[in-house]
């Protein structure tokens, strides 16, 4: 036998690895030609992405900006390249951007004969002042609910969002906002006054029968009251007008926006003890998950007149509005439910024992988690939802899909093909790029260690 | 299923057990479907005392802590907690449960909370104390358990019997009268029982009336003052520990306790 034992005089030092294995070389070696099929790989997809890249970019910026039409474009390139092939015709995007943006919304509402190129003389406020500040309202009333570091003042501006937004947008006087948004004051009043005198139940009863009563029968003549005396508004816009990709944004941001908590509701109806809560959750969202969202957009543009006393005005974009919400809420409730059923029963058990009731537990405990656990899934219904936006076009609105069809039955952009979808492809992914990262963002941000 | 030291003279001086009655339990049932998992419990707890019960897996321990502050609910019989009577009532049941802490097996803390955050909270929202006042409350309780510099941290970043000993300081942050302990060192490897047995000890030995489940027998011997044997739903023998152990009655017992002590 040999002697087994060992001690270490010396400790070793530490020495640089091999220059094979560090720095640029290192990594290319170690991810890209790691073995023979791994380099041929790598070749093979080196040429393709060159092959692609190389049309893409090609055609992108060997192009034409200043044409008036479809014809022009193609006599510039024979000029200039000797064919017309393989080069972009961007003068059609330059030629109807603000068509593709707006629809037909008004540059100058006040002005209805002014354009972008003829504006008024004088006194008005920018062309498309008021689409463009709503969009900005909308960045400063998201900002305090998506990031955490943003002045928590703006949460006024979030709260007051959801009345600005169709005044700005529609128009018209502003009392009938002003007395929407008094309806939910009211029932904040009753709550507070009657919550110590009878139970909470009845006092949230109250504070919901209230309002409702007040919208249903008060809201409307004392607005228009208050207008013959104190006349406050601006130029209405009609909805026919509203189109183009503001109306995707205006669409995407209401049915994301209310469908969230819609979809809360929904979830823990679903779980709910009592029987018919319950079942009218399933149903509902069973229902709506059972049919494609054009059928509902079609029940909101055609149906809905058959059950509406007649002569009833009731705006498409609004009944648009509300099937999208609906569709994406049942499609969230159930996104949620799958974050609540994730949740250990411990959860539920740790909130009863602390003898929080049932709303704080969920609201404290159970909500943040779940939904902590169900964002990548509410994200993907947020991005779904807004990119079946383009679905109104079917209907009849003037969204960017639809506007497409009007630029190419003229007879200047007869022809037009790629251009457009790529200007509309590109907007959309701005948009929906940015909820993704946003999402992996808020991820990262709520990880609090492993559980 | 072990005997761990307890190597700390244990001041008894203020485990004293009163004549008040913290809790009543009379002719209690409770089935499961068609399956009667407790059967005919009787059992007063006196302010004070320091409980331990013991029993083969099964055979209701859990269920019966847990029907004392209604997470569970019992279906014959009555269960008085300080005065209240367990009923639907859920005023009653908040009541309850705001002043019976309770310590899981799993910690069940909250994980997208802090430390400091998961012991404020239920004083802040059922007990409406000013922040402030709750913070400062959490952080002696934290400190009694020794982890006060760990309030910051998330349970997640925290060993195991680092988070039952704050699981012990949320439950105390709300002040009870009655702490119940549902098998709390059965998930944490041996040095951290030992951790979570001397934050209990010191919780004794200031008088808190405490049940608690668990299969550490040497807890059982030194700190309570009364063993109950539970087997299939039912008390089958309760005394206080040295005859508990030195001398059983029951064969279920004997049997019990030669499986458990390994001899
Ligand atoms: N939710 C439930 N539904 C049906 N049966 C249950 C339920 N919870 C527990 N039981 C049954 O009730 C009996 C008692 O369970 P309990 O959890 O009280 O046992 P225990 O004494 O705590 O056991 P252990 O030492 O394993 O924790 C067991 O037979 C168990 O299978
Ligand atoms: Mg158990």
């Amino acid at each position: 036998m040999s002697d087994v034992s060992f001690v270490r005089k010396e400790m070793l030092p530490e020495k640089a690895p091999p220059a094979s294995e560090v720095g640029v070389l290192g990594w290319i070696r170690h991810n890209l030609f790691s073995s023979w099929l791994n380099s041929i790989l790598t070749l093979i997809s080196l040429f393709f992405i060159y092959y692609v890249l190389s049309n893409i970019l090609s055609w992108t910026f060997e192009s034409v900006w200043n044409a008036n039409s479809l014809s022009e474009c193609r006599e510039i390139m024979m000029a200039t390249w000797g064919d017309t092939h393989g080069h972009a015709c961007w003068g059609v995007i330059k030629d109807r951007w603000l068509q593709l943006l707006y629809g037909f919304y008004p540059p100058y509402p006040a002005h209805p004969d002014a354009t972008w190129s003829n504006p008024p003389e004088t006194g008005s406020w920018p062309a498309y002042f008021r689409p463009n500040l709503t969009f900005v309202l909308l960045l400063v009333a998201i900002a305090p609910v998506l990031f955490p570091k943003a002045p928590r003042k703006l949460l006024y501006v979030t709260a007051a969002y959801p009345f600005l937004l169709p005044w700005l947008m529609w128009g018209g006087s502003i009392w009938g906002p002003l007395m929407v948004a008094a309806g939910f004051v009211i029932g904040y009043i009753a709550y507070k006054l009657v919550i110590s005198a009878v139970g909470s139940l009845t006092a949230l009863i109250l504070a919901i029968v209230l309002p409702l009563l007040w919208w249903l029968f008060a809201a409307g003549p004392v607005a228009g009251a208050i207008n013959s005396a104190i006349p406050l508004g601006i130029e209405p816009v009609q909805s026919r007008d509203f189109g183009g990709f503001m109306l995707a944004i205006l669409l995407g941001v209401v049915a994301i926006g209310v469908s969230l908590p819609i979809g809360i509701v929904l979830a823990l109806g679903r779980q709910s003890d009592l029987l018919i809560v319950k079942y009218l959750c399933v149903g509902f969202i069973e229902f709506i998950r059972g049919v494609p969202l054009i059928t509902l957009l079609f029940v909101a543009s055609l149906l809905l007149n058959l059950f509406l006393p007649p002569g009833t005005n009731f705006d498409i974009i609004l009944r648009v509005m509300i099937m999208m919400t609906l569709f994406s809420a049942a499609y969230m409730a159930e996104v949620i439910r799958g974050g609540l059923a994730a949740l250990p029963r411990g959860q539920y058990e740790g909130a009863d024992s602390l003898g929080l009731n049932y709303w704080q537990a969920q609201r404290l405990i159970i909500m943040p988690q779940a939904l902590k656990i169900s964002i990548p899934g509410i994200v993907s219904t947020f991005i779904g939802i807004f990119k079946d936006t383009t679905l109104v076009s079917i209907i009849g609105l003037f969204d960017v899909i639809g506007l497409t069809n009007g630029i190419r039955a003229d007879t200047a952009w007869n022809g037009v093909y790629w251009e457009l979808f790529a200007f509309i492809g590109v907007l959309f992914f701005v948009v929906c790029f940015s909820m993704s990262r946003y999402s992996m963002y808020l991820e990262r941000k709520l990880q609090t260690g492993h559980r | 299923m072990s005997e761990l030291a307890i190597d700390r003279e244990i001041d008894r001086s203020k485990m004293q057990v009163s004549d008040e009655v913290a809790i009543e339990i009379t002719n209690m049932n409770k089935w499961y479907g068609s399956f009667h998992v407790l059967r005919d419990i009787n059992l007063t707890v006196n302010q004070g005392e320091r409980i331990v019960i013991a029993g083969p897996s099964g055979s209701g321990k859990s269920t019966l802590i847990r029907c004392l502050n209604a997470l569970e609910e019992h279906q014959q019989g009555s269960i008085i907690v300080d005065g209240t009577e367990l009923s639907n009532d859920l005023k009653n049941i908040d009541k309850i449960r705001s002043e019976v802490g309770m310590v899981f097996q799993h910690f069940n803390l909250f994980p997208h909370l802090t430390i400091l955050e998961n012991c404020t909270l239920a004083p802040i929202w059922v007990r409406k104390t000013p922040k402030k006042e709750a913070e400062e409350r959490a952080m002696h309780f934290l400190e009694k358990v020794k982890i006060p510099d760990q309030a910051l941290k998330y349970p997640g970043q925290l060993s195991g019997g680092q988070q039952q000993r704050v699981a012990i300081a949320r439950s105390l942050c709300m002040m009870p009268r009655i702490m119940l302990f549902d098998e709390p060192t059965s998930a944490l490897d041996p040095e951290m029982i030992k951790e979570v047995l001397d934050t209990m000890i010191e919780l004794a030995e200031e008088g808190m009336t405490m049940l608690c489940v668990t299969h550490e027998m040497g807890f059982a011997r030194q700190v309570a003052n009364r063993v109950i044997f539970m087997d299939a739903g039912q008390v089958v023998e309760q005394n206080e520990p040295e005859e508990f152990f030195n001398n059983p009655q029951s064969e279920r017992t004997k049997l019990f306790l030669s499986q458990i002590l390994g001899h």
